[in-house]
């Protein structure tokens, strides 16, 4: 006979309440692997969707994601003559801060980029690509942008019309993503007013300069090595080559890698206080059942159907709350303002350090239940 | 007077020279001191004493739960304490060969009548539905059949310890030991359970001890025995 499920059926409420709040307690856990996981995929997003070999920067640098790199915009053309090179396009990336012409505040990454010419948006889920040399831009959907709708940019509020949505692209901070023809995209990042221009002229230094650039994407022809190309590159001392591969390696170890720490802190930390929790319950029911316990003992029961009882009852506590905690996450991620992306690998590790929390939670209860004196059963009251 | 020991030819409860005490120096306390006791099969005997006079500590002993420091004995004709334990699995005598019935009945509260009378027998080995089909022909027996899918808390006083000496007869033992079976009971209630335990020990041929203190119950005992300071003493 399960004692453990009788004693459950017995108290139904009250071991319903319990696996409830241990199961909203998982589901942050389960939330926060969903988190680290949707923060990756919408950061790798915009570097794997330009299917890029090769990423062309400034030399001594990580790249646009790490930190910045200027290089002159004419790297593209020295760059697709060189044997091997398929296809080359020169792109920025900048952060901007705006409005839409009603005056409700977006913020955007915007990426500027050649139309034909590698970089620019996946395939659009709604409207058109860039038709026009100015004054267009691509957004994805999470901006709750609409199609039409203009998005005031740069310094002098220049109205930039969205003409297409893609969906699912954000940047590595969870700024949506956004898609304008480069020249826009130099003016927005390099332009400087004619006040600032005169001062720095002034002062003998060079404003920046609208012909910069941050990379040049780069794909190759068939068969050719990534490696030897972007040797060649580095060849010319003011250019360095990375392939994608590396790209995407620094943006998640120099970008994403504290995201994860910190995940991983919440994640131990609510692991920790889950252990504690069942810990604490567990022992509760236990010791609730002293009187039971010696009972069993004194009419002949063995040690281990003791033990089963709480172990029993920790193992369903725990795997009952694990269930509404990925039910919870599952039917409410849609509403997380990023994006929650589970992975079976990472469910089924949270649900072993669940089902190890809830064997060592039950240590403690085990070890009270054994030291109870089966002549305790003897004891009136 | 009777001093315990008889001369009891299938004897089930055989104590010789059983001591106990607890603490030490001046905080020692003699529980039990030289107990000689012989139950026989079929026999139902008394057990009085007044609060501290060891009658618990005897019935542990016996159960097996408590370890004497001095004496022997046996059990259903196995020697089971010879100035130490002989027998390791001492629950498991418990189970087979000890039924034990509690004052306050001390019924598993989230089991139902049934499925507390059908615990021990399935720990004792038998399947869950061979467990129910004894179990709820126990409570027949026991006429508490109608109350199978009761629960301790939803049943009378009667009825819960009706439903826990059904549970002390599930594995069929050769010794029962009551402790104040019928204290929480009124005389009328008290008057059936011993009517249910001295048919038990003629049916069953078990020995029975009954711890207890009701006077109006004294004239259904085979025998009375009584412990004093850890003595049993004349009655």
């Amino acid at each position: 006979m399960n004692l453990a499920f009788r004693d459950i059926r017995r108290n139904r409420l009250r071991f319903a309440l319990t696996v409830l709040g241990v199961g909203m307690l998982l589901g942050v856990v389960i939330a926060m692997t969903g988190i680290y996981e949707g923060a990756l995929t919408d950061a790798l997003a915009l570097p794997r969707g330009e299917h890029a070999a090769l990423w062309v920067v400034q030399p001594r640098t990580f790249g646009p994601f790490a930190e910045p790199s200027r290089i002159p915009r004419d790297t593209r053309d020295l760059i697709r003559r060189m044997p091997g090179v398929a296809a080359a396009g020169a792109v920025t990336f900048q952060t901007v801060q705006s409005t839409t012409a009603a005056g409700r505040p977006v913020r955007l990454y915007l990426e500027g980029y050649e139309p034909g010419r590698p970089g620019g948006p996946p395939p659009l889920v709604a409207g058109h690509g860039l038709t026009e040399s100015h004054y267009q831009v691509v957004v994805d959907a999470s901006s709750h942008l609409k199609l039409g709708t203009r998005v005031l940019l740069g310094p002098y509020r220049d109205p930039y019309t969205v003409v297409g949505l893609t969906h699912g692209m954000v940047s590595s901070a969870g700024e949506p993503l956004a898609w304008v023809n480069l020249l826009d995209a130099q003016a927005l990042q390099f332009d400087v007013p004619p006040a600032l221009e005169r001062r720095e002229r002034a002062a003998g230094r060079t404003p920046p300069t609208t012909t910069d650039v941050n990379a040049v994407l780069v794909r190759l022809e068939p068969g050719v090595s990534a490696l030897s190309v972007a040797h060649d590159i580095s060849r010319w001392k003011h250019l360095a080559a990375v392939p994608e591969a590396r790209e995407e390696t620094y943006l998640t170890l120099f970008v994403i890698q504290k995201m994860q720490k910190q995940l991983g802190m919440f994640m131990t930390i609510l692991t920790a206080v889950s252990a504690v929790i069942i810990a604490l319950i567990i022992y509760t029911l236990t010791m609730d059942k002293v009187r039971s316990i010696a009972t069993l003992k004194f009419i002949g029961a063995p040690d281990r159907t003791i033990v089963g009882l709480i172990v029993q009852q920790a193992l369903t506590i725990g795997i009952m709350g694990y269930g509404i905690g990925l039910a919870l996450i599952v039917l409410g991620k849609a509403y997380f303002p990023r994006r929650v992306q589970l992975e079976p690998f990472d469910l089924a590790v949270v649900l072993l350090i669940v089902i190890v929390v809830c064997l060592a939670g039950s240590v403690l209860s085990i070890r009270a239940a054994l030291k109870v004196d089966p002549a305790e059963a003897l004891a009136s009251g | 007077m009777d001093d315990g020991l008889q001369d009891v030819p299938q004897a089930r409860i055989e104590l010789r020279g059983i001591s106990k005490h607890f603490g030490e120096g001046s905080t020692r306390v003699d529980a039990l001191v030289d107990i000689e006791l012989t139950v026989g099969a079929g026999e139902i005997i008394g057990l009085l004493g007044p609060s501290g006079s060891g009658k618990s500590t005897l019935l542990n002993v016996i159960g097996c739960v408590s370890e004497p420091d001095a004496g022997w004995m046996r059990l259903d004709g196995e020697l089971v304490y010879d100035t130490r334990w002989l027998r390791a699995d001492r629950r498991r005598l418990r189970l087979t060969k000890i039924g034990f019935i509690f004052q306050t009945h001390n019924l598993l509260p989230f089991l139902n009548a049934t499925e507390n009378v059908a615990e021990v027998m399935e720990l004792a080995g038998l399947s869950r539905h061979q467990a129910r089909m004894s179990a709820n022909a126990l409570l027949d027996y026991l006429e508490v059949g109608h109350r199978r899918q009761a629960f301790p808390g939803e049943m009378s006083g009667g009825e819960a310890q009706r439903v826990a000496i059904a549970r002390a007869l599930a594995n069929n033992p050769r010794i029962i030991l009551a402790d104040e079976p019928t204290a929480p009971l009124d005389s009328a209630r008290a008057h059936i359970v011993m009517d249910l335990l001295s048919r038990i020990a003629k049916d069953h041929q078990a020995a029975v001890l009954v711890v207890t203190h009701d006077e109006a119950i004294f004239q259904r005992f085979d025998r009375l025995v009584s412990l004093r300071d850890g003595r049993l003493v004349a009655t």
